[in-house]
This record gives C-alpha cells, structure tokens and sequence, in this order.
C-alpha cells in the first residue's frame, strides 16, 4: 500500500469512528472523498498549518461540508489542532460539529453543510488573491448531488470568464445523492462536457487512483487562464466492501462490530487490539 | 441616489484600496468613472445574483472589502440564503447596496417592488440595516456601513429624490438618528425613501399649531435606543414611516422594542403599507397615493390621531 493510501485510509478508519461515536449520519460521503483529500493535503497545497491566518497559501474549501469528519481528519494529522481533540467531535462546545460552525477550527475558512455555497466563494477567494497579486490557488471539493444547485452553475459559468487559472473545483462523483442515483434525480451526465462547454479545462479521472489524481490537480496553475475542474469518478463509502456503493450509508451509522470489521479492511490497527 | 452612490463610490475606493465594487449586471454607464479608474476592482456579475453574494463573501474572507449592488428586489430575496449564511453567519465586512428600495421600481410591477426587504433582513443577526433618506445619507451611510467593517445593508432609492439634509451629514453614525426638527406634541420616525414627505408632514403640522419632532431614523438595526426611551417617556403618539410593508419593518421593530421594555406600545402608529402585494399599474407616485404613502395621507392620520 501506498503512503497516501495508508493515509487515506486513516482518514477513513477516523471518519468511520467519528460516526460511530457522534452518531451522526454522511459516512458513504466521507469515504468516498477520502483519497481526494488526502492527495490535497499530503501532496498538493501549499499550506502553512502552523499559521493559517497566513494569506500567502493556497486554500481549501469543502463545500460538501456534510464529509467534514474526513477533513477533520486530515486537519488534526496536518497539525493545525491536537489529535487527540477529535474525540471531542459533536460534543457540547466542542470545536468540531456536525458540519464546521465559521472559525470553529483553524484550517476551515468557510462554514459549509447548505450545499451549492463553496464554488462561489471559492470564486471570490480566486479573484481576491488576483486583485491582491497573491498567486495562490484555491480548491474546493463538491458533491455530485450539490451540482443540482443553480448557483454552482452561476459561479461555473463566471470563473472561465475571468480566467481565474488559480481555481480547481473538484467533484466528488460517487453516483449517489442523499435518496437516489444521482443521474436519476437529475441528468449530470455528460458532467465534464457540462464544465468544459462552460470554459474549464476538465479532467474525468478514477478518484481513487492517486496518480490520477496528482496528475490532474497538478494541472491547477494560477499562471493559466482557465479553472481547472476535475471531475473524480468515487464510490460511495469506498474502502469497506459493506458500505461501497450501498446508498444506506449515506445516514446508517455503523454498529462497533462494523466499526471494527471496516477498520481491518481498512488495514487500520483497531484501538483495543 | 444612485447617483450619489456611484459618486461616492469612486471618492471611497480612492481611499479603500481593499474596496472591491461587484454589481449584478445594472447601471449601465453609471460607474463608468469607477471602471475607468480601478478596473481591477470592478466585477459585473451578470444577473446571478446567489453567485455575486457568494463571491463577495469569499473575497471578504481573503482579506477584501466588497461592496455588492444592484436592484433591492433581486439582492435580497433571491440570494437570501447566501446573504444569511455566507455574509451573515460568518459576520463578514460586505456592503451590500440595493437600489430602488421600496416602491422605486413601481411601473416595473410587482417584481421589482421591496416592500418586505426589510422585514428578511432584520431577521439576519448581526446585521446591520440602514435606509437612506436622501442622497446625503446615501453617501454618509455607505461610508459608515464600510467603516463599520460589518455585514450592513444599505437601502437607498433611485433617482431625482429631494435632498432633507443641505450638505455633507458630517456625524453620521450607525444607530443614532437625526433630529430634523423640534416639537412636543408628537414625534414623526422616517426612515428611507418617505423622508422628504415626513419633512412636509411635519412642517404642514406645524403651521395648524401641531408640532412634531422629527427624526431620520436611518438605522433599523441597530435602533437608537436613547432616542426611543426620550420619546416614549413623553407619552405621546409616535408615528413611524417608511415605504415598506407594515409587517416587519421599522415600525415593527419599535413595536418589538418597546414591548421589551415595558413601553406604552399603544404609543405607535406605523404608518407603513399593508401587508398585501400591490397588484396594479402605477409610477411610484400614484402607487404612494394609492397604498397610503403621501404627506396628505400622513396629515390626515396624526390628525386623527391627535385631536
């Protein structure tokens, strides 16, 4: 296995966890996108974890803020709060809800879990470092299901217009909506050729493929003139064979005998063995 | 007073470097000076409205200070959620202008009216809600509200509005109205675009041996809590216009006030437009007359009222 894969299924073994004890729904969701944040935050941003208020770095917004225990995950092990804080999840006061709370914790800019919010603020981070003469990049990860918003499509249709190059938006593809197939619920496909006749520089990879991935977010370069969208074919729930692609995880909340069975698939080191 | 919003526009992004100007595809050539001059900070957003409020909060959050504009209808109502989350929820400095507030856009028909912007607004914690009375509180208020550094709607009409104040309003202040004028027999609260006509309410009043005070009462939120504790310590009628519906608006918000602080609300009279969509055909004049919103109809009201 991979280091990145090794990572990625931390974040996974983390998530899984999280939910067992907050008993809070969205895992399939978390799983799904696991890979992809862990090839952002282990390989591609430039980031500052220690001073995050830092303006010259490159920004990350999860607009898919529902898969936040994933990046809660990736924040703690990148070191922009304690480890050990994530067993605070969903507790009264704790720094780390359901879906991020604005400043709950360093490292998350933007309160997300009302999908169809991130893109156009990712939008206006991209032209304020412009304006400001800043060549940092900004990310954002979507969910296939949020592309039923209007407002993705406004914000899609004004990035190649301004030729924001330092702009990567991510979907997140793992076919399944909160009560049905995506395509089902509303046509997405063709979905890349929807961002490419829109102006982006588009790339449809296997979300799960690491080189995939690398080779693809590596295209985002604020030197260019075109937003780069890449459109990351997942499974849901993906690393545990009784989660993937069964839409139920999107609001079961595992058992600890399936917490335990999830983590050795996982090839994780359960905490009492 | 958009006209003295693109003025001041221009004068306060000479100043504001960080100022950043996003309109939602209106005016045309009405910031031509503005473009001319920080092309850079200028975005036409087209008419993608959710999108503008989303993108100013973003550009808030990497260290800029937006100020969004367009028609009051559209910037409110559409992107609401935009406005309650991505603005509102994180407490960001944006300046969001709509214009046309009221009933500016009367001819245009329903769509274009905002008689209930308001009354959303306010629902919005922490933000700040100024309505501007003539075109110097136009550009006293936008001044304030961008130096506030907080979420701030700003209200201002369209055109060819009569001037209240004579010049500059050199103390403006969010929160704390204006004394326009003098008297003790009932005090006159107007907010917005109705301001002059509460001006010639009060001087007809006065010339029948009424006196009202009067005030501008720009700021919806926050309210000038001084103020209103004077006033309703005289127990006198205290009538509140605005062009805006009834429900929901500054008189409301006094109403709201006054019960929480054990205050004779019997005191207040508001003296804004039913709550009901107005269905007909009219310029902004025949729809003041029509809806009850025109200095003889506010004279025949405090006359009532007090006689």
């Amino acid at each position: 296995m991979s280091e990145l894969q090794q990572i990625a299924n931390e974040l996974r073994g983390i998530a899984i966890e999280l939910s067992f004890k907050g008993r809070t729904p969205h895992l399939g969701s978390s799983l799904s996108c696991a890979d992809i944040i862990a090839a952002l935050y282990w390989e591609i941003l430039d980031i500052n974890p220690q001073n995050p208020e830092e303006p010259q770095q490159d920004r990350f917004i999860l607009s898919k803020g529902h898969a936040v225990t994933t990046l809660y995950a990736a924040l703690a092990k990148k070191g922009y709060f304690p480890v050990e804080e994530l067993s605070t999840y969903v507790e009264a006061d704790s720094r780390l809800p359901e879906h991020p709370i604005p400043g709950c914790i360093p490292g998350i800019d933007l309160a997300t879990g009302s999908l169809g919010h991130g893109l156009s603020v990712a939008v206006g981070m991209a032209l304020a470092n412009r304006i400001q003469k800043l060549d940092n990049r900004v990310f954002t990860l979507l969910s296939d299901g949020e592309c039923n918003e209007g407002s993705i499509w406004e914000a899609a249709m004004f990035a190649p217009t301004h030729k924001l190059g330092n702009l990567c938006a991510i979907v997140d593809f793992n076919k399944w909506q909160a009560t049905g197939r995506s395509q089902e619920v509303m046509s997405l496909e063709p979905l890349e050729k929807k961002f490419e006749s829109f102006g982006w520089n588009t790339y449809r990879i296997d979300g799960h493929s690491f080189d995939e991935l690398l080779s693809a977010l590596r295209k985002c370069e604020s030197s260019q003139e075109t937003p780069t969208a890449i459109i990351a074919d997942t499974v849901k729930g993906k690393g545990v064979s009784f989660m993937e692609d069964d839409n139920n995880w999107h609001y079961r909340i595992p058992t600890k005998e399936e917490v335990e069975l999830a983590k050795r698939e996982l090839g994780l080191i359960t905490l009492n063995s | 007073m958009r006209n003295a919003f693109a003025d001041e526009i221009v004068q306060l992004a000479s100043e504001k470097k960080r100022l950043a100007l996003l309109s939602g595809d209106i005016g045309n050539r009405l910031f031509d000076t503005y473009k001319e001059r920080y092309a850079d900070r200028f975005l036409n957003c087209g008419v993608a409205e959710a999108n503008m409020v989303g993108m100013a909060a973003g550009m808030a959050l990497s260290g800029l200070r937006p100020v969004i504009y367009t028609i009051a209808s559209f910037l409110i109502f559409r992107p609401y959620e935009q406005i309650r989350l991505d603005i509102g929820y994180h407490n960001l400095p944006v300046v969001i202008v709509g214009v046309g507030g009221g009933l500016s856009y009367a001819s245009n028909g329903g769509t274009h009216h905002s008689m209930e912007d308001i009354a959303v607004m306010r629902a919005i914690p922490g933000m700040q809600i100024i309505s501007a009375g003539d075109a110097w509180e136009v550009r006293a208020g936008l001044r304030a509200a961008y130096e506030s550094g907080k979420p701030t709607y700003l209200r201002i009409g369209k055109k060819r509005e009569p001037l209240v104040h004579k010049d500059r309003i050199a103390d403006f202040k969010i929160g704390k109205a204006i004394p326009l004028r003098d008297g003790d027999d009932a005090s006159i609260l107007a907010s917005g675009n109705l301001l002059p006509f509460a001006k010639e309410t009060s001087e007809t009043l006065s010339r029948q041996g009424i006196e009202t005070s009067l005030h501008s009462f720009h700021t919806i939120s926050h309210l000038d809590e001084e103020l209103l504790n004077k006033l309703f310590k005289r127990e006198k009628p205290i009538f509140v216009i605005e062009e805006h519906n009834r429900n929901g608006g500054l008189g409301t918000a006094i109403l709201e006030w006054a019960n929480s602080q054990n205050r004779d609300t019997r005191l207040i009279h508001r003296l804004g437009a039913q709550n009901e969509f107005f269905h007909r055909t009219a310029n902004q004049t025949e729809a003041r007359g029509m809806l009850d919103l025109t200095a003889g109809h506010f004279l025949n009201r405090i006359l009532e009222v007090t006689s």
